[in-house]
């Protein structure tokens, strides 16, 4: 296993996890845009715009870029974050350079209008399709409400109508705000040939003109609130709770992952114990989310309507109890050894890894190998978990319930 | 490049099926019980899942606490479920932790409590699992075509009714254990970095003693209306398309397999590039090989806002009908070649090994190789797809829908 980097005249960054015994290779292009570099009259262009990179180039078709990724045999997808939008591959190892050649030459697409309209019907279902399925956009509206103002609180996929009144014009000037060669990193891992990665690179992409494309990464301030919204076609009632928590710069970031999977794991956890094993809920679990200067810890329960009150109620005194008394030295020696593996297996793939090397490298430009993060998991003590909890409570939190309840209250 | 697949078949029926995978850190086992929801009583839809839920709650020396405990301490991810044919236990953990995990699966399989303060808290589970489904609207037409794709028992969904899953007693569950989990019948599929000798040795101890039980097929009964709307308040109609289709262990599966590759699967497919890329209908379009052990079906989806939703189901249906025409060269080459990059890529995970392979042996009574599953895709052409497709057109589709509003079939679609 072997790290390398190398930086293009332009900005562009090239990186990679060398295993010379992977089967396969990933590469993906990581941008550094997303909904919380949008503003409202572009909301959801990041995403919007993920899909028409896959709508053609001045030298290919739509049907040409799915049509060579299919002959590759490609594994290929993207994705939009509030903070990345990532392009990514997995083939064999001999279709490592056309599979960089066409990723490349898609993410400067021709963005013509017809596609771009055909394409708005997709996002516009796509977004209908989430709004059918639980918690119905109460992720969103949640979000919005925990970070007001802050960058963070933009919806990725934005509304119907943001998208419906998006304008062709407004992506093309958003693409050449963001998609600059110093906002994107190549990364590949698994079976890679280095020097040939970086000449495509320079090949595809050293034409592309640097801008300036900068970002605000304020601290996001505690909030806190208590919302319901009455959905009668629900069947169960969901309920969301975000709190502050440690951001991808933050060393205790190890704790608030080890300290979530104590608390609200989807197995063997608090939560779990209190909530999922006595059937009061169907799932019930904490997660941390970083970001750039600020994070998260998100609650999540679903129950049927009438235990959602005690529900509530009983998540509070799950937390409560944690800040007052901590945790045991039991639970955090089960939370590791859990993490320890789920590292390991996660590692497995190319696949896997690509998104933890280029994940790294976006949020901290920093190189950790899985041996650093299992000795950075294996390192925190009680001490920092408490210490976690101490900084960032869970019951000074933004909760947000949806589902057939006509009635519900904050936790006392 | 591959090494072989090791089998043995202990004296009471049971199948240990492992394939080394020397180059990882990990092991992940599969646990195939013959207890499937085709078994459960018909006034008792839902034992099968129920029992799973019940034996998860404490076995041997194990409370369900200490269970769980001991499963995370050996950092053992793991999962459980009932399907149409076996209920499966599975896990993955690093490679020097899998015989102690099997330890505690044998417990589990073998000696499971059964505790009766425990009854109405799996109760609420399973019945939650039920109401959930009611608000995913695309799993639930799913479900709902199964249904009436198949014969019952054969399309039933393992969460069984509200009003079974209420009925259900501790005497139900103890009896379909003594019923339903025994040796014969039970594969387990181990994939990853292991000593075959110590495996198999291992497994001895813990099971060779297990008796053996008796496996009786279910008998086919009713059939279902294969038109069926069902009425639902959401922004989308879902569509869900079935027709039939092969086995996995008929002779020409992988013909059949082979044409719904080229409708589903990758961005260049039919259904994909017809219904999403050109027209912009919908999000999400796929179709999936879906086989039991003595019947096959093509199972199709799409879900799309209600105005859209007439137009997505007449151009999915006449993609399917088109089907029977052929298939063209490119299109079977860009199949191969995704094909032959999963095989290699599925070398790198243990997880989804150990569960094929166990499911391979169910199927076939033997595990394919990726090699022999290569050379098997290496020989597909397009002349003996199309001589499949020939004689066998997709025709006389089951469709349900799950909507505000009906739709209609189009006229000369059978």
């Amino acid at each position: 296993m072997e790290f390398r980097k190398q930086q293009l005249a332009n900005g562009l960054q090239v990186i990679a996890e060398v295993n010379a015994e992977a089967h396969s290779t990933a590469v993906g292009f990581f941008v550094q845009t997303g909904s919380r570099d949008e503003a409202d009259d572009i909301a959801g262009v990041s995403h919007f715009l993920e899909h028409m990179m896959f709508k053609g180039t001045p030298s290919r078709s739509a049907e040409d870029v799915n049509r060579e990724f299919d002959e590759m045999g490609a594994h290929y997808n993207a994705f939009t974050s509030e903070e990345h939008t990532v392009y990514y591959a997995a083939v064999l190892p001999e279709y490592q350079t056309s599979a960089v050649s066409l990723l490349g030459d898609i993410i400067r697409p021709s963005l013509r209008e017809e596609d771009f309209t055909t394409e708005k019907q997709v996002i516009i279902e796509e977004i209908r399709m989430y709004e059918d399925q639980p918690p119905f956009g109460a992720d969103d509206k949640c979000k919005a409400a925990h970070f007001g103002p802050h960058p963070l609180g933009r919806s990725v996929l934005g509304t119907i109508q943001s998208v419906s009144d998006l304008k062709v014009e407004a992506m093309r000037a958003y693409f050449e705000r963001r998609y600059s060669p110093g906002n994107i990193t190549l990364v590949g891992a698994g079976r890679i040939d280095f020097d040939e990665l970086v000449a495509t690179a320079d090949r595809i992409c050293g034409a592309w003109k640097p801008m300036k494309a900068p970002r605000e990464t304020p601290r996001a301030a505690p909030h806190e609130g208590f919302e319901f919204l009455k959905k009668d076609t629900a069947t169960l009632e969901y309920v969301l709770q975000l709190a502050n928590g440690p951001g991808a710069t933050d060393d205790d970031r190890f704790a608030a992952k080890i300290l979530a999977t104590v608390l609200g794991d989807d197995s063997g956890s608090r939560l779990y114990w209190a909530l999922v094993d006595s059937g009061l809920a169907e799932q019930a679990s904490l997660s941390h989310h970083d970001y750039q200067g600020t994070g998260l810890f998100m609650t999540y329960m679903s129950c049927e309507p009438e235990h959602a009150q005690a529900n509530l109620e009983r998540i509070a005194e799950v937390y409560a109890q944690a800040e007052a008394e901590g945790i045991t030295a039991a639970e955090l020696a089960q939370a590791k050894s859990k993490i320890n593996s789920r590292v390991v297996l996660g590692s497995e793939r190319p696949r896997g890894r690509l998104f933890n090397v280029g994940g790294n490298w976006m949020q901290r430009r920093e190189y950790r190998t899985v041996q650093q993060d299992l000795e950075s998991i294996d390192a925190v003590t009680l001490e920092a978990l408490a210490a976690v909890l101490a900084r960032y409570p869970l019951s000074i939190n933004t909760a947000l319930a949806v589902g057939p309840c006509s009635q519900l209250t904050a936790p006392t | 490049m591959k090494e072989p697949i090791l089998s043995h078949t202990y004296d009471n029926g049971l199948v240990l099926v492992a394939e080394p995978m020397m180059s990882l850190e990990s092991a992940a086992f599969t646990f195939l019980l013959p207890s499937g929801c085709v078994f459960d009583p018909n006034r008792l839809a839902g034992l099968s899942s129920f029992t799973c839920e019940m034996a998860l709650r404490g076995s041997g020396e194990r409370d369900s606490r200490q269970f769980i405990q001991d499963l995370e301490n050996l950092g053992v991810e793991h999962g459980e479920s009932a399907s149409n044919s076996h209920t499966s236990f599975s896990g993955a953990t690093l490679a020097k932790n899998l015989l102690p995990a099997l330890d505690i699966f044998a417990d589990l399989v073998r000696r499971p409590h059964f505790p009766a303060d425990q009854l109405e808290a799996s109760r609420l589970v399973v019945l939650q699992e039920l109401r959930a489904i009611e608000d995913e609207p695309g799993q639930k037409v799913m479900l709902e075509l199964r249904r009436r794709q198949y014969p019952d028992p054969w399309g039933r969904s393992s969460q069984g009714e509200t009003a079974s899953l209420e009925s259900i007693s501790l005497g139900d569950i103890q009896k379909y254990f003594a019923d339903h989990y025994h040796a014969n019948g039970t594969i387990i599929g181990v994939a990853g970095r292991f000593d075959w000798e110590k495996l198999k040795d291992h497994v001895g101890q813990l099971f060779g003693d297990w008796s053996a039980g008796k496996v009786t097929e279910p008998k086919s009964g009713a059939t279902f209306a294969k038109r069926d709307h069902l009425r639902h308040e959401s922004n989308q109609t879902q569509i869900g398309i079935g027709f039939e289709s092969l086995p996995y262990r008929h002779p020409d599966y992988f013909q059949a397999w082979g044409a719904v590759g080229v409708l589903s699967g990758g961005m260049s497919s039919r259904l994909f590039t017809e219904v999403r890329e050109k027209r912009g209908l919908c999000y999400s379009v796929y179709a999936t090989n879906h086989s039991l052990r003595d019947r096959g079906s093509v199972l199709c989806y799409a879900g799309t806002s209600e105005e859209r939703a007439q137009e997505t189901l007449d151009v999915t249906l006449s993609e399917l009908v088109r089907l029977a025409e052929g298939i063209r060269a490119d299109e079977l080459s860009r199949l191969k070649a995704r094909i032959k990059s999963s095989l290699i890529m599925q070398q790198e995970s243990s997880s989804s090994r150990s569960g094929s392979i166990a499911r391979d042996w169910y199927h076939l009574g033997r595990v394919r190789t990726l090699d022999e599953v290569g050379a098997i895709i290496d020989q597909l052409s397009c002349e003996s797809i199309n001589a499949y497709l020939a004689e066998n057109p997709p025709q006389d589709f089951t469709v349900v829908t799950l909507g505000p509003n009906p739709l209609e079939v189009p006229v000369g679609i059978s």
